[in-house]
């Protein structure tokens, strides 16, 4: 019902922008550090610039294409079908999710040699998207009440006719958002292509950072990305939008299942090729090279400190990340107005961008504006709270919408001041949610490449850094533990979350777990 | 105003400071008022149900007293403090009014015995804390539940866990907002009067939100009828249902039979004939009967086995006039009039049997008698006790 409330409280608004004013940081500082028009026109006019733009969206344009057509299959066999097993490769074909695509990268190139380049950046970068598209069709098409197909096919229409008026419409615009969040990741990586060699922002951006620092390239190519990532972020979020909405409840049950007759045969060995290029491949050569490898290959006391240095900046991480989502969170749940919306929105801007912009953005804030932490753990934190943060608002903020705001008005009278409330019945209640927001956080971490490679403390070796310092020398054995380690984080919320959206289950959480899995893979 | 029905005396004495007082109460959202200037009183102790139909603006004003919401204008006073007016509003923590949702919104991160200590001093954990809640779940009828968790009790369970937690910081006002309508039909009478057992043992001030007409009449001490976002009648449960201000309030509260009358003092000529009236009128009223005073029997012109049917159930009419005496009398030897059947709605204890009089009027007649016509029969309608009249 329609109500007025009062004001937001001061005490959740300032908190609040302080996280809105972290996030939009690395930006704010990219658009200062790129300089002068005349400067940035330097960089962004010539051919060298028109060449990688062009590469870059040439890449995004094949594996969205690839990675939207095998989605789409894959789930209307795995919603419609009598495709056997079909519990089982629902899992299966969420899993490609757990592989990092620089590990997908690594473990191709090493195998086969010659797909350095496109061909291999494509297979890779496929492999590692198409669940994007598969979770939110699935759950569209689950979600399509099958009385709506029944109605019109009692009108008179055939099945293909229903097929173009009931079901496409209801699951275009999920198939849309899927695909543009393909392009983005395709765009934001960076290990993969640079293990395949293939030039694209984030691979140059990072060398322009690397040899010869040219500061001011590397600002304004990150800044001609972040343009096309934001203009995919609204165009998602416009898609998103228009999935989410839906009239009735309907029920949840299967619509009218499609014999596949001979077809299942090519149906299970198209699904089979996908599942083994994205995970058995990996899974059996990062297994193999483990046990293959020779006992000196693994030095122990390195392993054992990668691992305690990754798990201690992932846990300051995801306790960096709730803290400052909790304002955020409660406030777009429970004062939705302009101000709530702004603030919101301003933490969301770690979405649209890059891992390798952000940290080439901290590397200016930690040089000029943070001497004292550069090259420190409070600067690579930080850089994680930009990235990670919308995961942590996402979670809070659906947390706290799901616990009851009358339970919280019945505190009220009973005693207790906002903040009592916020304290002693908003946040626990939502505890449960705000708990899996912080383990997202704490598993998509411990993965994350190029921030890391960038900004980790001198000295400090992570699962990450170490195990792409073996990468870069095809030290397979000496790759193998912490490509296999980080795979096993990785697959805990992908297996979690697939069990989740299992076929059978009822409607809601899949839709949910959709998309927490979604945001939380979409980080390359 | 003569007593053909006697108002039933309210339960128990009432203090002279109400525990809430309203005045003047007005709220709107947007350009729709939803409150148009309520005043309404609870007494101390005592059970006012506020009843209405959805949406005539009873949750938006339990919203106000509890201080959820805050009106455009109007003063609410509980216990003779004055928490919104012109002098400011009170934060809804420093009100001690008892809030107990439709839901229940027990919170889920609690046991039961959390739930109901919540309101109480360190939540409960002091000594006699833990006797009052104890105290309190044995008043609900849930004794040794303490340790359970919301989501193993049935919905009555949650309900009368959020009774009890209301009750427990002994508020000055407690508010019920339909607590009983998301519980089953089988449920709802037993957790009602346990609740209402409760509320009673604890000598709460009570404002009781309901949209259920039988649940307002059978539990309150006072019945408040809302429409429209105005309080269109208050009284005792007996005393709104038989003397109704208005049409629209007598067809809130129940079946209501709408004649169009002429009055003449104590006695009104419609088309069921000359009928005695509860208060003296004069000119155009409208007649106001309720089904369970039409009786019905066969039009065969046979005397029906129910015995005379016809004069006041509550005693003869008090007048001084013996024309109009005789008129009555006239009446009461009863000439029926009669009626088609169309419809009978069968209710196991009784029915509702729809007619049409011969010039084409609607009536409704509730039979309780073993006899029951059935549609297209013709009957023999008669009137017991007396009509009242509304304006026209």
């Amino acid at each position: 019902m329609a109500m007025t409330r009062a004001r937001a409280p001061w005490w959740l608004v300032a908190p609040a922008a302080l996280a809105a004013v972290v996030a939009l940081l690395p930006i704010w500082y990219l658009v200062a550090r790129a300089g002068s028009p005349a400067a940035v026109a330097d960089v962004l006019l010539t051919p060298a610039t028109a060449r990688l733009t062009l590469r870059s969206l040439l890449l995004a344009a094949l594996v969205t294409v690839l990675a939207t057509a095998i989605g789409v299959a894959a789930a209307w066999l795995l919603a419609r079908t009598d495709l056997p097993g079909r519990p089982g490769w629902q899992v299966a074909l969420v899993l490609p999710l757990a592989v990092p695509s620089y590990i997908g990268a690594f473990v191709w190139i090493e195998a086969f040699p010659a797909l350095a380049g496109l061909s291999g950046a494509v297979l890779v970068l496929t492999l590692a998207t198409f669940p994007f598209v598969l979770l939110p069709v699935l759950a569209a098409l689950q979600r399509v009440d099958p009385a709506l197909e029944e109605v019109a096919a009692s009108l008179g229409h055939g099945r293909l006719a229903v097929a173009r008026l009931v079901t496409v419409p209801a699951v275009r615009p999920s198939v849309a958002a899927g695909a543009l969040l393909v392009a983005l990741y395709v765009l934001s990586d960076f290990g993969a292509v640079a293990l395949m060699r293939y030039e694209v922002f984030t691979w140059v951006i990072y060398g322009a950072y690397r040899s010869g620092y040219d500061p001011t390239r590397a600002a304004v190519l990150s800044l001609l990305l972040v343009v096309i990532a934001l203009v995919l972020v609204v165009l998602e979020g416009r898609a998103r939008g228009r999935a989410s909405a839906r009239i009735g409840a309907g029920v949840a049950r299967e619509g009218r299942v499609v014999h596949l007759g001979a077809a299942r045969v090519p149906a299970v060995l198209g699904l089979a090729a996908v599942v083994t290029a994205g995970v058995v491949v990996p899974s059996v050569s990062i297994v193999g090279w483990v046990l293959t490898g020779s006992a000196g290959a693994l030095d122990l006391g390195e392993f054992g400190q990668a691992l305690l240095a990754s798990v201690r900046l992932a846990l300051l991480a995801a306790a960096a990340c709730v803290a400052l989502a909790v304002p955020v969170g409660v406030l777009a749940a429970r004062w939705p107005g302009r101000t709530a919306r702004l603030l919101e929105r301003a933490t969301w801007t770690g979405h649209a961008l890059p891992g390798i912009v952000v940290a080439i953005a901290m590397v200016f804030v930690g040089v000029k504006l943070l001497r004292p932490i550069y090259q420190q753990t409070p600067l690579l934190v930080l850089a994680y709270v930009v990235l990670f943060l919308p995961l942590a608002v996402g979670a809070v903020r659906t947390a706290v919408e799901a616990s009851p705001v009358r339970a919280e008005e019945v505190a009220r009278s009973l005693g207790q001041s906002p903040l009592g409330v916020l304290r002693r019945v908003t946040l626990p209640q939502a505890a449960p949610g705000i708990a899996a927001g912080a383990v997202l956080v704490l598993l998509t971490t411990m993965k994350e490449l190029p921030v890391t490679l960038l900004l980790h403390p001198t000295g400090t070796e992570t699962l990450a850094t170490a195990l792409w310092d073996h990468m870069l020398v095809s030290d397979r054995a000496g790759a193998a533990p912490y490509a296999a380690l980080i795979v096993l984080g990785a697959a805990l919320p992908a297996v979690l979350l697939g069990r989740m959206g299992r076929l059978g289950g009822r409607p809601a959480p899949p839709v949910r777990a959709a998309d927490a899995l979604v945001l939380e893979g979409s980080r390359p | 105003m003569t007593a053909v029905l006697d108002a039933a005396a309210p339960a128990r004495p009432l203090a002279a400071v109400p525990a809430l007082r309203l005045r003047g109460l007005f709220r709107a959202f947007g350009a729709t008022p939803v409150l148009a200037g309520v005043d309404l009183d609870v007494p101390q102790g005592g059970v006012v149900a506020l009843v209405g139909p959805s949406g005539c603006g009873k949750t938006t004003l339990v919203r106000l007293v509890a201080g959820f919401d805050a009106p455009d204008a109007g003063v609410i006073a509980l216990a003779g403090r004055e928490v919104v007016g012109p002098r400011g509003t009170v934060v809804p923590e420093r009100r001690r009014v008892g809030v107990v949702p439709q839901e229940g919104a027990l919170f889920s991160h609690l046991d039961v015995a959390g739930n109901v200590g919540f309101g109480l001093a360190r939540r409960g954990r002091t000594g006699e804390g833990r006797t009052r809640v104890a105290h309190l779940l044995d008043l609900v009828d849930l004794a040794g539940l303490g340790g359970r968790r919301p989501d193993q009790l049935s919905g009555g369970q949650q309900q009368r866990v959020a009774v009890a937690r209301a009750l427990a910081p002994a508020p000055d006002l407690v508010l019920l907002d339909e607590p009983f309508s998301a519980l089953d039909a089988s449920l709802r009478v037993s957790v009602r009067d346990a609740v209402m057992a409760a509320l009673r043992a604890e000598a709460a001030s009570v404002l009781l939100v309901t949209h259920d007409q039988d649940e307002a009449l059978g539990v309150a001490d006072l019945v408040a009828v809302m429409l429209d976002g105005r309080i269109a009648q208050v009284g005792t449960p007996a005393d709104v249902y038989a003397r109704p201000v208005s049409a629209a309030v007598a067809r809130f509260l129940g079946e209501a039979v709408l004649l169009p009358g002429l009055a003449d003092g104590v006695v009104v000529r419609c088309a069921l004939g000359i009928l005695p009236l509860a208060s003296p009128a004069h000119g155009s009223v409208t007649v106001l009967l309720r089904p369970e005073q039409l009786a019905l029997a066969p039009s065969d012109g046979s005397t029906p086995s129910a015995g005379p049917v016809a004069g006041p159930v509550a005693g003869p009419v008090a007048t001084t006039d013996a024309a109009t005496d005789a008129a009555i009398a006239a009446v009461q030897a009863g000439v029926p009039v009669h009626a088609g059947v169309e419809a009978v709605a069968f209710h196991g204890h009784d029915a509702l049997v729809s007619l049409r009089a011969a010039d084409g009027l609607p009536l409704q007649a509730r039979s309780l008698a073993g006899w029951l016509p059935r549609p297209g029969d013709r009957v023999a309608v008669r009137v017991r006790g007396s009509a009242w009249p509304l304006p026209a």
